[in-house]
């Protein structure tokens, strides 16, 4: 019964290589545009389309535009665009009713944010240098745009006193004995200051850095008005969400309530109505006197509205983590902080990376409606270009000259998020 | 192996009347157990019979509802309650090896090993990577320090785990299936490391249907059934006359096909 297998060669067979299929640049148009009569067809119709649109684009845009005007009505004469408009109120629509002379503080605001994203969209500065691009380019940012900043000195020794106590709890361990006395002198220092302050001692004085004229957040507009609150709403809304996504999920009831309880009331609430809110009723409930900035209260109500949403998109990704993960962790006696860092949030975020990008986004553009509590964006003072009465008739080059300033930043954002993807996946796949 | 006089040794793990439910499934049924210092015991039984989940009470993966757990830490008795000091003072002291290996698919090989002793123990870093090199020669994967836990087959995976857990330098290792959920021709080399971990003297609780490993390693078998101990002793009794009806059953399943 017994029949012998065939034994195949002793020796390993030569690797083959794949049959190669390249037909040249015809052999490639024949299989994948002219493989049918409908598929030939279609693709007919859509070149033919698409040459139309191109052909009259570039002739409006380009071949018939005036670039050159006095007003509006000598644009008229001709069939194309009036790029002569977007030339003459681009200053308005970027910088809004900033002093027209000063215009190149937002200017330089603008680069410094952009730079300060730029620095931060890179893995290798993911460290202590973000928390000094940070407060630099801010700091940069806020004095151009105000002109002056009173620095209160309680401030400074209480910014001591936090580090000093931040660096002693988390470098308790790895610090060496020069580290830790630096700590604790940090900490003994504001810790003096403050209290000599609370009791009269010390005045209440204030570093006055005041290199330009005042401008007050009323006369901001335009470009750097949408990147403040953009970058700044994104850049508080991001850890203040990732905090809510992880009180959703604790096993302290007061905390997990708390923390549903808030992300379900701003998700079901439009953004408008919360600007509304924070700009008409909110004076209302605080003591007179009392007076917060409307620029800083839109900026309030853009981080919690992008809060909630942040951290129902985190919270999707803590839930996609396997188990084992936890229980890895927990069984190696990591604390739950340690834990959360080190091995659950790394994982949980690169999931995410796309619906968060789309977040980031939806809310860059969503900034626009702070239009309606009187603040003047890019969008609006797009939109106020067109008032003019020299100018008239004119609105779809201003919108269109809009769309591709949004379009650069968001599709910039867009491969932004393919890059991290990426980068973060190296070499975690086979 | 070796018979080896185990009366001697202290105990280090004490498990009395430890019982567990699962809502009303009752997972643990009034286990006594007694485990001394490097006695290896092999826990064996049908799916569902609450054998992994005996293990991971031992490191409060699970919580018991009744009865009490107590580990020895250098010689230091420590019961495990609700108080979070106590659990984590056992967890640095008992390692685990999990049948999936839950390594961390984000952090490097070298990474996943000095993660706990660096922040839990708090080891200087280089000390830490030191140990780290050390075991991963030992489990003979060094050159893939630098990898991550994707790239590796799955019984290389199971390899870092255990040398993941040997990095704390635990005086108890745990293994909840470790050879289960590998391709048959890597099982070898996981159980040599445990094998040779046996050797060096560590106390070790294994859930395994290896009865291989059994017969060669363990002082102790332990047979359990529906939630109960139903059966245990050293392993040439253990296999040659099993007293119980339940245990025949099971062997002859396992063995016999």
């Amino acid at each position: 019964m017994s029949q012998a297998t065939e034994a195949g060669p002793a020796t390993a067979r030569p690797a083959r290589l794949p049959p190669t299929t390249d037909d040249g640049f015809v052999g490639w148009l024949r299989k994948n545009l002219f493989s049918s009569i409908g598929n030939s067809i279609t693709t007919i119709v859509v070149v033919a389309f698409l040459v139309w649109l191109i052909t009259w684009f570039v002739d409006w845009a380009l071949l018939h535009a005036t670039f050159r005007a006095e007003t509006g009505k000598d644009c008229a004469k001709s069939s194309g665009a009036c790029w002569a408009l977007i030339g003459e109120k681009f200053r308005y629509i970027f910088f809004g009713s900033f002093p027209y002379e000063q215009h190149w503080r937002p200017l330089f605001a603008i680069i410094t944010m952009i730079a300060m994203l730029l620095l931060s969209s890179d893995r290798r500065m993911w460290n202590w240098r973000l928390a000094v691009i940070w407060p630099v380019g801010s700091f940069i940012t806020f004095l151009l745009m105000f002109g002056q900043i009173h620095i209160p000195v309680t401030l400074i020794f209480l910014v001591a006193l936090i580090a000093g106590l931040g660096g002693f709890l988390l470098r308790r361990d790895v610090a060496d004995q020069g580290e830790r006395v630096a700590y604790m002198a940090l900490m003994a220092i504001g810790a003096v200051y403050l209290v000599l302050r609370i009791l009269g001692v010390l005045p209440g004085l204030a570093i006055p850095i005041a290199p330009f004229s005042y401008v007050e957040t009323g006369l901001w507009g335009g470009l750097a008005v949408t990147m403040i609150l953009a970058t700044y709403g994104l850049a508080f809304a991001f850890p203040y969400g990732i905090l809510l996504a992880l009180g959703r999920r604790s096993n302290l009831p007061l905390i997990r309530g708390l923390c549903v309880g808030f992300i379900e009331l701003i998700r079901g609430v439009p953004l408008i109505s919360l600007l509304i809110m924070a700009s008409l009723m909110l004076p209302l409930f605080l003591p007179s006197g009392m007076n917060f900035d409307k620029f800083l209260r839109a900026q309030v109500a853009v981080i919690l509205f992008a809060g909630a949403y942040i951290a129902e998109i985190v919270r999707g990704g803590l839930q996609s983590l396997p188990k084992g993960q936890f229980e890895a962790a927990d069984a190696m006696g990591l604390n739950y902080v340690q834990k959360t860092v080190f091995i659950v949030l790394p994982q949980a975020l690169r999931v995410v990376i796309p619906p968060l990008i789309n977040t980031f986004i939806g809310f860059f553009k969503d900034t626009s409606l702070v239009l309606i509590i009187g603040i003047f964006d890019f969008l609006s003072t797009s939109n106020q270009a067109l008032v003019d009465p020299l100018w008239t008739g004119y609105p779809g080059e201003v919108y269109l000259f809009a769309a591709a300033v949004y379009f650069f930043f968001c599709f910039s954002m867009s491969r932004y998020s393919k890059y991290l993807e990426r980068e973060l996946n190296k070499g975690t796949q086979r | 192996m070796a018979v080896r006089n185990l009366d001697a040794a202290p105990t280090v793990i004490e498990l009395d009347q430890v019982n567990k439910w699962y809502g009303q499934f009752h997972v643990l049924t009034d286990i006594d157990l007694q485990v001394k210092q490097s006695e290896k015991i092999v826990i064996c039984g049908p799916s569902g019979s609450g054998k992994s989940t005996l293990i991971r009470c031992i490191n409060r993966l699970e919580e018991h509802q009744a009865g009490t757990i107590a580990v020895s830490v250098d010689g230091r008795r420590i019961e495990l309650t609700s108080d979070v000091k106590n659990v984590e003072a056992i967890r640095k002291e008992v390692g685990m090896v999990f049948q999936s290996f839950n390594l961390f698919p984000h952090l490097t090989i070298l990474d996943n090993l000095t993660l706990a002793p660096i922040w839990v123990k708090k080891m200087p870093k280089k000390e830490a990577e030191d140990i780290a090199m050390g075991l991963l020669r030992r489990v003979r994967i060094p050159e893939q320090a630098q990898k991550y836990p994707g790239q590796l087959s799955g019984g290389q995976q199971q390899r870092v785990a255990i040398a993941r857990a040997l990095c704390m330098r635990p005086q108890i290792m745990l293994f909840d299936e470790p050879t289960s959920a590998l391709d048959p021709e890597m099982v070898k080399e996981v159980l040599d490391v445990m094998i040779e971990l046996a050797g060096e003297g560590m106390t070790m609780l294994v859930v395994t249907h290896e009865m291989g490993f059994a017969r060669s390693v363990a002082d102790r078998v332990i047979f359990m059934d529906r939630g109960e101990i139903v059966e245990q002793g050293p392993p040439t009794e253990f296999f040659a006359n099993p007293r119980n009806e339940r245990t025949r059953t099971f062997l002859s399943q396992i063995l016999h096909h």
